[in-house]
């Protein structure tokens, strides 16, 4: 097996002699986006014209579907088709999984009579046009039988257990050091459910051709969807080809299949013609999954000179009854501060809301909105400098598991943030600057979140005029992902960045596990390494076993490949002449990668360091952002634009969950109160202002061949911790209740006679 | 959505007829609000008359020393001109604090206050609402949001008008002219315009049916200074959580009450020579809400008070 050491040898990516690695160089589809050519699943032309499907969903939390009428929707214009539990064909039942190497199991739609949260699909029109779909939707009257619903989290406390497999963890004794020490924090801290909203709902269009169904759809992960439905379908995977080239957005909420894939294969398959289904923006909501909300309860203990002698995080959070999962919201405060007595654990309330899942940053994106203000309230009660706490605290080893680090520049972050963004210019004594009306405060806070490798593979192929193709069943969610395998494939074969097509979203190609996690691009970026450096070896074989090539006899060892030629010093030729010459069909090698044996004995993550300056308006309470500068250490970076997109993209997330973004649950209904983007409110350009970042240099050669580390949710990891701390900076109010709302703020400056 | 006919009215006259005769007919101005409503099933027209190309997108000088708007004209184009900008400082900033560029850019005076309110039950049809179902009751009373009306709300409805432009020609003692049904004009204040919820919240308006709003007068700009402030939650594309427009010695506050609120309180306190803060307390100590909203009175007291504040120093 492979271990880290091997990583460790030099090699054309982390050589860089065409450097086109770390270059921002421009999104290799942006041009497509931009001109709004790039088809994304709903704009697929299908082989012929498709009808188009339109669900219909539940509209109370729990119970049974007693009775539809699809009389009226049956008889509308244009109706092919309407389904709900009673009459649609048959599925697999929830959960199975025929085929034990599946990644993911039978997920039915329209299942049977049970609701298990407003707004499930319980009905499905199939018409000739969307208009009509959507009218005859309209039609469809369901009736219910509605049970008692746990939709209420803060009044459910009482129903939270540990999640499934999961234990608190215990080192040294917490609660005697907590007891015994000289300055404490117990505060409880409190994120709502938050969605995640993409541009593009979720959408798919299918067609099949005798057992065979296409379907372009929009999914993060290319496996899981075909897999999916082929369960569904009780169908073999390889009956199904799925493709999502182009996707309008993820962020964990297209990490899974929904309705829409399900149905419009069924229905292609059952009207014999192309059918078209996505999801509304209302629906979307509803239909998919949220950020679930989290209380953390942080407790800290220090010794004067600001040690940190005990250390408690504890989050309460809720999820679906009928899927499980856990926001470790407390996951990450395990190795970022020393402290030899330490309690870190999770609570889980089932509840019969919309499922709860994954959104960008899982744990870190709530939970570091605790830690990261209750480290700002300990320096305040230790009269010390927040950075300086937080260097007082750096541990050398990881605090939990006693693992080196493999490489951790956390404290870099913050000097060399807080000289960039002016640290020096905060009074620590709040409520001190003012600029008119406006009370004008500064925060910071620490960024972590691990780093990932999964196994992966990807194909590559030379044709006889020396175009490089790569094709990998990868996903690009927005991220940059097709620019970074140029890239990367680029440097790897010394060719130019225009000699290198990239191919993915396609089940057909080698897999790899898609977008998500941040770890995309170090896994899916080291198979095609791999891959490329099969290709290397493979033309290399070629050209010193080809009489006809100038590097015929070798020594292989002494190839080099540098702008599109391949040479033994100064006998060379191009590519293209050799491949054309020697293998007119071409050469196609795969690659794959794999996580290290001993990887794990490193503690690895990305950091970084925000820095914040916001006002607050001292009449109305509305906060607005100043400033905003973070500086991160996350690896080799590929593309200085697109990674500097990713980072202040989650930055910009962070604003929004500080100041804006709530879903709040009607507990009458079990539904969430904001259905649109006027409502649910993401920062708009105006709320963003003067908002930069920066990378550190560095190398991560325990994470995979190339040092690179993942940078989609380190952005937003803390972002809104610091704002919290600029709001308290500002004004001396300090909230500990998410978003910081204007109604929130004015309450705390009018309790202070403000 | 349900299925409609659509026509191009030919002139104002047959686009009141067209309206008039048919219960189920509507004006399309911009459509930035009716088209939206529409494809929720919120609003169900089975005919659309659209009036955006007849010939009121004009603006012009009154004789009396004021300005006559084209009900048509697009609320970008009356924020941008230049009579506008110089003599009624208050409405251009209320148009720019409102929806958003793309919709500005389409939506049109008369729409503009004829927009209906943004109510989170009113938009979700799964709900009861009372301004959309009569007689179904109102989810937002007892719901979680806290941004409901404090002023002449009814126990039918707490809905707001959440226009920004409505609230300073309010202000402003703006008019509006119509074509009614029968071919003749009338003109309304703009503050009585709207209708306060009672037991019909779903009329909004004293409009009869098929009356088209063709212009908003403005009287000559009043004595004194003009100040606009928005309270909203994000920079830009948010519904105000409260407004006040303070234009001479008249004041009126937003997203407070089912129509524009003239602050009359406020006014006659400022007349006796009252300070901004007690003026703007003489208004608020008619407000009446539910816990819920009770964080929003004094949000408007103390927006009212700075706004007031900074109009006397625009004199």
């Amino acid at each position: 097996m492979t271990s880290v050491r091997d990583w460790a040898e030099p090699n054309p990516v982390t050589e860089n002699r065409g450097g086109v690695i770390g270059k921002g160089v421009d999104r290799y589809e942006g041009a497509l986006k931009v001109t709004g050519t790039a088809p994304y699943a709903y704009d697929t032309v299908a082989p012929s014209p498709p009808a188009i499907g339109v669900l219909v969903t539940a509209t109370i939390p729990r119970g049974r579907v007693t009775s539809v009428d699809t009389a009226a929707a049956e008889a509308a214009p244009g109706v092919q088709l309407v389904w709900t539990h009673l009459n649609v064909p048959a599925q697999a039942p929830r959960g199975t999984r025929a085929n034990p190497r599946s990644q993911r199991a039978s997920n039915p739609a329209l299942g049977s009579d049970r609701v298990e949260y407003y707004g499930q699909s319980v009905a499905f029109v199939v018409a000739d046009t969307f208009e009509n779909a959507r009218a005859a939707a309209e039609l469809v009257k369901v009736a219910y039988a509605a049970e008692p619903a746990v939709v209420d989290f803060m009044a459910s406390f009482d129903q939270a257990t540990l999640p499934p497999d999961e234990e608190d963890v215990h080192i040294g004794d917490f609660h005697g050091a907590f007891a015994a020490a000289p300055v404490t924090i117990d505060e409880t801290y409190f994120s709502p459910i938050q969605n995640h909203v993409q541009m593009e709902p979720c959408a798919t269009i299918a067609w099949w051709e005798g057992d065979k169904v296409t379907v372009h759809t929009s999914i993060q992960m290319v496996k899981g969807g075909q897999h999916a439905l082929a369960e569904t379908l009780a169908i073999p995977s390889s009956d199904v080809h799925l493709l999502t080239r182009y996707i309008g957005g993820g962020f964990g909420g297209k990490g899974q299949p929904y309705d829409d894939l399900i149905l419009s294969a069924l229905a292609a398959r059952a009207l014999k013609r192309p059918v078209k289904v996505a999801y509304t923006r209302q629906q979307m909501f509803h239909g998919t999954i949220h950020r679930p909300a989290v209380d953390m309860r942080v407790r800290l203990g220090a010794e004067p000179n600001g040690r940190l002698t005990a250390f408690a995080v504890e989050a309460t959070t809720h999820c679906a009854r009928a899927a499980t999962f856990t926001e470790h919201a407390a996951n990450f405060s395990r190795n970022l501060y020393a402290a030899p007595n330490r309690l870190t654990g999770h609570r889980l309330v089932r509840m019969d809301l919309p499922h709860a899942g994954p959104m960008r940053a899982p744990g870190e994106a709530p939970g570091m909105l605790s830690l990261e203000c209750a480290m700002d309230e300990l320096a305040e009660k230790l009269g010390l400098d927040p950075i300086e706490l937080r260097i007082r605290n750096e541990p050398d080893i990881d605090p939990e598991t006693g693992k080196p680090f493999s490489i951790r520049q956390l404290v870099r972050c913050m000097t060399e943030g807080a000289q960039r963004f002016g640290w020096e210019r905060r009074n620590p004594v709040p409520g001190q600057v003012r600029d008119g009306r406006w009370m004008v405060g500064m925060g910071m806070a620490a960024a972590i979140r691990g780093n990932f490798l999964l196994p992966a593979k990807a194909g590559v192929r030379i044709d006889a005029g020396g175009i490089i193709t790569l094709r990998q069943g990868m996903t690009d969610i927005g991220t940059g992902t097709y620019t970074i395998l140029a890239q990367i494939t680029a440097e790897t074969l010394g060719v130019p960045l225009g000699h290198v097509r990239v191919e993915i979203g396609d089940s057909d190609f080698p897999p790899a596990p898609g977008s998500g996690g941040q770890f995309g691009a170090a896994t899916a970026g080291s198979a095609a390494f791999e891959a490329g450096m099969n290709l290397r070896r493979a033309l290399t074989e070629l050209a010193v076993g080809d009489p006809n090539s100038p590097l015929y006899g070798g020594p292989a060892e002494y190839v080099t490949f540098e702008n599109g030629v391949i040479a033994i010093e100064n006998r060379s030729e191009t590519l293209a002449a050799l491949v054309g010459r020697a293998a007119p069909d071409g050469i196609y090698v795969e690659g794959s990668i794999s996580p290290a044996a001993d990887a794990r004995d490193y503690s690895q993550h990305t950091y970084g360091a925000h820095f914040a300056e916001v006002g607050v308006n001292q009449v109305t309470g509305e906060v607005r952002l100043r400033k905003m500068f973070g500086v991160f250490a996350a690896g080799r970076i590929l593309n200085a634009k697109t990674a500097k997109s990713q980072i202040t993209g989650g930055m910009i997330w962070g604003v929004g969950t500080a100041l804006t973004e709530v879903n709040a649950v009607d507990p009458r209904f079990g539904s969430f109160v904001n259905q649109d983007m006027a409502e649910y409110l993401a920062p708009v350009h105006a709320d963003i202002v003067d908002l930069d970042a920066m990378f550190l240099d560095e190398a991560d050669d325990k994470a995979n061949p190339m040092g690179i580390k993942g940078v989609g949710e380190l952005g937003i990891a803390g972002a809104g911790a610091a704002i919290a701390n600029a709001i308290y900076n500002a004004t001396g109010v300090r909230l500990r209740d998410y978003p910081m709302t204007p109604d929130k703020v004015l309450a705390g400056l009018m309790a202070k006679g403000l | 959505m349900k299925p409609f006919t659509y026509e191009r009215a030919a002139d104002a006259k047959a686009a009141v007829k067209a309206v008039a005769e048919n219960p189920g007919a509507k004006f399309l101005a911009g459509g930035t609000n009716l088209l939206d409503l529409m494809k929720l099933e919120i609003e169900t027209p089975t005919h659309l008359v659209d009036v955006g190309r007849l010939p009121f997108a004009g603006i012009e000088a009154t004789d009396e020393g004021g300005l006559r708007i084209g009900g048509a004209m697009t609320n970008a184009k009356l924020a941008a001109h230049p009579k506008v900008r110089e003599l009624y400082p208050v409405l251009a900033r209320a148009i720019l604090a409102g929806a958003s560029g793309q919709l500005r850019n389409k939506a049109t005076t008369a729409g503009n206050l004829l927009q209906r309110t943004r109510c989170d039950y009113f938009y979700d049809t799964a709900k009861p609402c009372n301004k959309r179902e009569p007689g179904s009751g109102c989810s937002a009373i007892g719901g979680p949001g806290g941004y409901g009306a404090i002023f002449g709300a009814s126990e039918a409805c707490i809905a707001t008008h959440t226009s920004d432009m409505a609230v300073a020609l309010t202000a402003l003692d703006a008019s509006v002219e119509t074509m009614t049904p029968d071919g003749g004009a009338r003109t309304i204040k703009v503050e009585a315009l709207h209708r306060l919820p009672g037991a019909s919240p779903q009329v909004e308006t004293d409009l009869a049916a098929g009356e088209l709003i063709t212009a908003v007068v403005l009287p000559p700009p009043p004595a004194g200074g003009q100040a606009y402030a928005k309270v909203r939650d994000r920079a830009s594309y948010a519904h105000g959580l409260a407004m006040v427009a303070v234009a001479g010695g008249r004041v009126a506050f937003g997203a407070v009450a089912h129509k524009p609120w003239r602050a009359e309180k406020a006014e006659a306190a400022l007349a006796a020579g009252a300070s901004a803060a007690e003026a703007a307390s003489a208004e608020v100590a008619g407000a009446d809400a539910d816990d819920r909203r009770a964080h929003k009175i004094a949000l408007v007291r103390r927006l009212a008070a700075a706004t007031i504040e900074d109009a006397g120093s625009a004199r």
